[in-house]
């Protein structure tokens, strides 16, 4: 019989501890518990036998930590092939007892906060799945998992390497959460979405500790739930390590939640075969709690979950070059700052989700999304809808997405759903069903949920049911006809009502081409509300519409105590300007510069507004804003001005540039020379040189941000592609000095007319001078004046 | 040397705003950075775990290579000592998530945050170095100050051991990348020596 089958009919019974019990038969600490698969089989397999003698149904192979970034590939193969044996010799050929390739995390961190690559991560685990699934293995037991990132990649793996089931457990901190903030929904929801068969808790604490999250997991999860907590905490008694929960309460304890609905448990550290033993008389008599499908819709990010239920989802929409001439501009200079900005504007005004469409003709689409995507993630715990045509852009970002996105968009083509679909399948996700077709969109409301109906049926022969499919009607013009509202609005309720599905709507189309189209999209977005609509695409800074969501929550009882509204009244009548300081006019007392010098950003950029109505933007440039930065420079270099200051002005000072842009064509205020900056490869400190930056940009330079953790062939691509005439490197760490020299020697071999200078703690004018550089920057300051020197030499 | 790897999460040590202008490089007064730097604090409210996980070893059993090495620094530490604790402490990833979410849209705040991140690692060990030394005076125990790979002559190449012995990265999600540079970035690994008094 496969697990599966047998995992439906009878409570499974997991393994207990391997490492306590190699520890009492002399494995050292900081020994890999996994070489003893070859050194001391006989020791695995008699492990192993006892549980299978205790009851248990399941052995997990001795292999938590054996990886390609611990071991060289034969050893890996070598490892895995005896423990899987070892694993088999117990089994003995008796009927119902599985062998399971047991995966534990990698020990190292993702990317962005870590150094190892998404796609690297997947390969580590493949190469391990790989070599299981060769020897023979039952199913695939992903476990003691911490973080969301690394386990959807290990999930990846197995999917893409096996045909087998796989389990997944995670390992919860005292708050509920993983080590990096994913929550049990967010685990449920991703874990669901990649096609994991089982689900689950280990690890962490005693059974007792973990009683609430395993709860959530039997509340939310729709596929069977594993338990196998630790025996509690270890102490020394005697001489001796014990552990706090005793086998017969660990057994007692564990049962409850069998109850309650668990399918699968075991032990983790601390258990041993009495544990199981105990466990399984106590299990005598229970049958399996039958698993019920929970129907719910849920989006995630790492850490957030957002559930689309009565109460509706507001998602963002602003992170759109459509219409928006500086945002395509941003695009198309890789200006990732402005779309970080837009997308926490939109998360400041109460979106719950933000809509990441950054499609431009001329340019990259996939690159950029892919980008956007890792970078959004980076600055907001808001899930991401990923709005792409392009299928295989849409599979990367689906793929590099650290949660269970939403998918924006499928519709009644069969060429659109061939191609999205299996994506959906594949990667989970919530998929923007468009209910149009080949013959275009039916004008009346019954026509579009004949489309839905279909679309239902295609998604259930891809195995994606309802829950995880949101229809989107379509807000068409209102100019071009007259019917189409209500057409829309009947369609909103009759594939709630009808359906039963939900619905999303881009509100604002309704009003094109008619003035003041604010009020119309309210009104609109009012009676869409009334009809049952769960999300809609709006931009969440107007106030009309704002408005109009959380009067609608107010006044249909879904804001409880009406907690929700008053705090959005609150905000919005306490809306007039922020204390950041008094009042200072433009005019008086140097208003602009003053403001500079002091760092405050709001202010910065009101003054200048107002004085770009009298003052030509040049003269503000020269007259306001480079005397107050020469003052905070001068000021730092004499010590008197520390660097948070200096930084407050320069942010006050951007702000300030930032509003004489739109007024001025960029060639005029660019001083032509283009410098690229980059921490060095093997080096993830960018604080350095995110601070020397901003001071250049502060003095009209265009710079060209490489990022941290950069290959020396990166940089020099970037200045031959950029006609750059200055490299900013920083280094903080004595390891990564050595990759410096060599993009040093690599730049002046390559591009001999591009000075290079560089920066970071451990460096000295000396040091520098020894590995090429062609200057030293003990401050952002000195890098300033290292530009203006070159510059005028030029 | 026992088995057990012991993990204990604590409270919000409390907050030294002096030590964190300090390490934010302000040395005199500073009105407007201190406003920022309560922003600061109000955003990671909350936010940051607290947590540290440690083992003992017996100087006199079979010792792990890093404590068998020539470092002057760590001889001269554990000069008349019968044991050691070892341990590693973080605040959690939650802090790289401010300090990186603001890099490219406000480095001021970025450095901090920074700073904020320092002051806070620093308050833990602190916390917990008092709670063992603590613990361990009760049982006639004396606790010597903490110190670190990367002081003096310790090198951080001891950090891979440390790892080893610790396994952090199950018990408080503390993980070392290939240049031996901890993530979360707010974290310590640490030895104290003991000695019965």
């Amino acid at each position: 019989m496969n697990i599966t089958k047998f995992l439906k009919d009878n409570i499974v019974i997991l393994d207990g501890g391997m490492g306590t019990l190699l520890g009492e038969r002399g494995l050292m600490p900081g020994e890999l518990p996994e070489r003893w698969n070859i050194t001391h089989p006989d020791v695995i397999t008699d492990i192993h036998r006892a549980y299978f003698e205790a009851g248990s149904n399941v052995v997990s192979t001795n292999t938590f930590g054996a990886n390609s970034l611990k071991l060289s590939d034969e050893e890996l193969e070598e490892i895995i092939t005896a423990a899987v044996r070892n694993a088999r010799l117990a089994a003995d050929g008796v009927e119902n007892r599985f062998v399971a390739l047991d995966i534990g995390p990698t020990g190292r961190m993702l990317k962005p906060y870590g150094d190892l690559d998404f796609e690297d991560a997947v390969e580590v685990f493949a190469k391990t799945v790989r070599i299981g699934v060769r020897c023979g293995v039952d199913l695939v037991f992903i476990e003691t998992m911490n973080d969301s990132y690394e386990c959807k990649a290990a999930v990846l793996a197995a999917k893409e390497n096996s045909e087998l089931p796989v389990f997944v457990s995670s390992a919860y901190g005292e708050d509920g959460k993983l080590m990096t903030g994913a929550t049990p929904e967010v685990m449920v929801a991703m874990l669901e979405g990649l096609g994991a068969d089982a689900i689950g808790v280990n690890c962490s604490f005693g059974p007792r500790m973990l009683r609430d999250v395993v709860r959530e997991y039997l509340t939310l999860a729709s596929v069977p739930v594993i338990f196998k907590p630790n025996a509690g905490m270890p102490r020394v008694d005697g001489g001796k390590t014990v552990y706090d929960v005793s086998a017969s309460d660990f057994a007692r304890e564990v049962c409850e939640l069998v109850k309650m609905g668990v399918s699968a448990v075991g032990g983790c550290c601390g258990t041993t075969p009495e544990y199981i033993s105990c466990l399984k008389q106590n299990l005598c008599g229970l049958k399996p709690v039958e698993i019920t499908e929970k129907d719910r819709t849920v989006v995630t990010s790492y850490s957030k979950a957002v559930s689309i239920t009565d109460i509706p989802v507001i998602i963002g929409e602003r992170i759109n070059p459509t219409g928006k001439k500086r945002f395509k501009e941003a695009l198309r200079s890789g200006d990732m700052a402005y779309i970080l900005n837009e997308g926490l504007s939109e998360e400041d005004d109460g979106a719950d989700i933000l809509d990441v469409n950054v499609g431009l003709a001329d340019i990259d689409e996939a690159q950029m999304l892919i980008r956007a995507v890792k970078e959004l993630q980076a600055v907001t715990a808001l899930p991401l809808q990923i709005d792409t045509s392009d299928a295989a852009a849409m599979e990367q970002a689906l793929r590099l997405y650290n949660g269970k996105a939403m998918v924006n968009s499928v519709n009644g083509k069969r060429e659109s759903m061939e191609k999205i679909f299996p994506l959906v399948k594949k990667y989970g996700g919530v998929v923007v069903a468009l209910t149009l077709d080949e013959n275009g969109i039916p004008e009346r409301a019954e026509g579009r949920v004949e489309i839905a109906k279909r679309i239902l049926k295609v998604a259930d022969s891809y195995g994606i049911s309802k829950k995880d499919i949101v229809f989107d009607p379509l807000a068409l013009a209102v100019s071009a006809d007259a019917s189409a509202g209500t057409e829309t609005l009947r369609a909103v309720s009759m594939i709630k009502n009808d359906l039963g599905a939900h619905t999303v709507l881009g509100v604002s189309n309704v009003s094109f081409g008619l003035p003041l189209r604010d009020k119309i999209n309210s009104t609109f977005f009012s009676a869409a509300l009334f009809a049952g609509l769960s999300c809609a695409i709006i931009n969440p800074h107007s106030q009309d519409m704002m408005g109009v969501y959380r009067s609608y929550l107010a006044i249909s009882g879904l804001d409880d105590g009406f907690g929700g509204y008053i705090r959005y009244a609150e905000a919005l009548v306490g809306d007039a300007p922020r204390t950041e300081a008094q009042a200072v006019s433009p005019y008086g007392e140097d208003g602009l510069k003053r403001s500079i010098v002091k760092g405050l950003k709001k202010d910065a950029a009101r003054l200048t507004s107002e004085l770009l109505s009298s003052k030509e933007p040049l003269d503000i440039i020269s007259g306001e804003i480079i005397p107050a930065l020469d003052e905070v420079g001068v000021g730092y270099e004499n010590k008197t001005v520390y660097l948070p200051g200096l930084l407050m002005s320069a942010e006050a000072a951007k702000a300030a540039f930032s509003v004489i842009a739109e007024k001025l064509p960029a060639s005029k205020s660019d001083t032509g020379m283009r410098i690229a900056i980059a921490t060095v490869e093997g080096d993830i400190h960018d604080i350095g040189k995110n601070i020397v930056k901003l001071l250049l940009e502060n003095y009209g330079y265009t710079v060209v941000d490489l990022g941290k953790d950069v290959p020396r062939e990166s940089i020099l691509e970037a200045v031959k592609r950029d006609n750059v005439s200055l490299v900013c490197l920083s280094a903080l760490m004595t390891t990564t000095v050595a990759a410096m020299e060599k993009t040093i020697t690599l730049i002046h071999q390559e591009a001999p007319g591009c000075k290079v200078i560089v920066g970071g703690a451990v460096l000295t004018e000396s040091y520098a001078k020894a590995i090429g550089a062609d200057a030293y920057g003990k401050d952002a300051m000195a890098a300033v004046r290292y530009a203006e020197m070159l510059k005028r030499n030029n | 040397m026992t088995s057990i790897i012991y993990n204990k999460t604590f409270d919000e040590p409390e907050i030294d705003k002096r030590e964190i202008l300090r390490y934010a490089g302000v040395r005199g007064e500073a009105e407007l950075v201190e406003a920022l730097l309560d922003d600061c604090i109000r955003e990671s409210s909350g936010r940051l775990s607290y947590r540290v996980c440690y083992r003992e070893i017996d100087l006199n059993s079979t010792l792990p290579a890093f404590l068998r090495s020539d470092s002057y620094t760590l001889k001269k530490n554990l000069r008349g000592c019968d044991g050691v604790i070892l341990f590693a402490a973080t605040v959690g990833i939650e802090m790289d998530r401010l300090i990186n979410k603001y890099g490219k849209l406000s480095p001021a705040r970025s450095v901090m945050l920074d700073a904020l991140g320092s002051e806070r690692i620093e308050a833990l060990c602190d916390t917990f170095e008092d709670a063992i030394r603590m613990e361990y005076a009760e049982l006639g125990i004396g606790v010597r100050t903490r110190f670190s790979p990367g002081y003096g002559d310790f090198g951080l190449s001891a950090q891979s051991e440390i790892f080893e012995l610790l396994l952090p990265e199950k018990k408080i999600g503390l993980t070392l990348n290939k240049s031996m540079l901890m993530s979360p970035t707010k974290s310590v690994t640490a030895l104290m020596g003991i000695s019965h008094i």
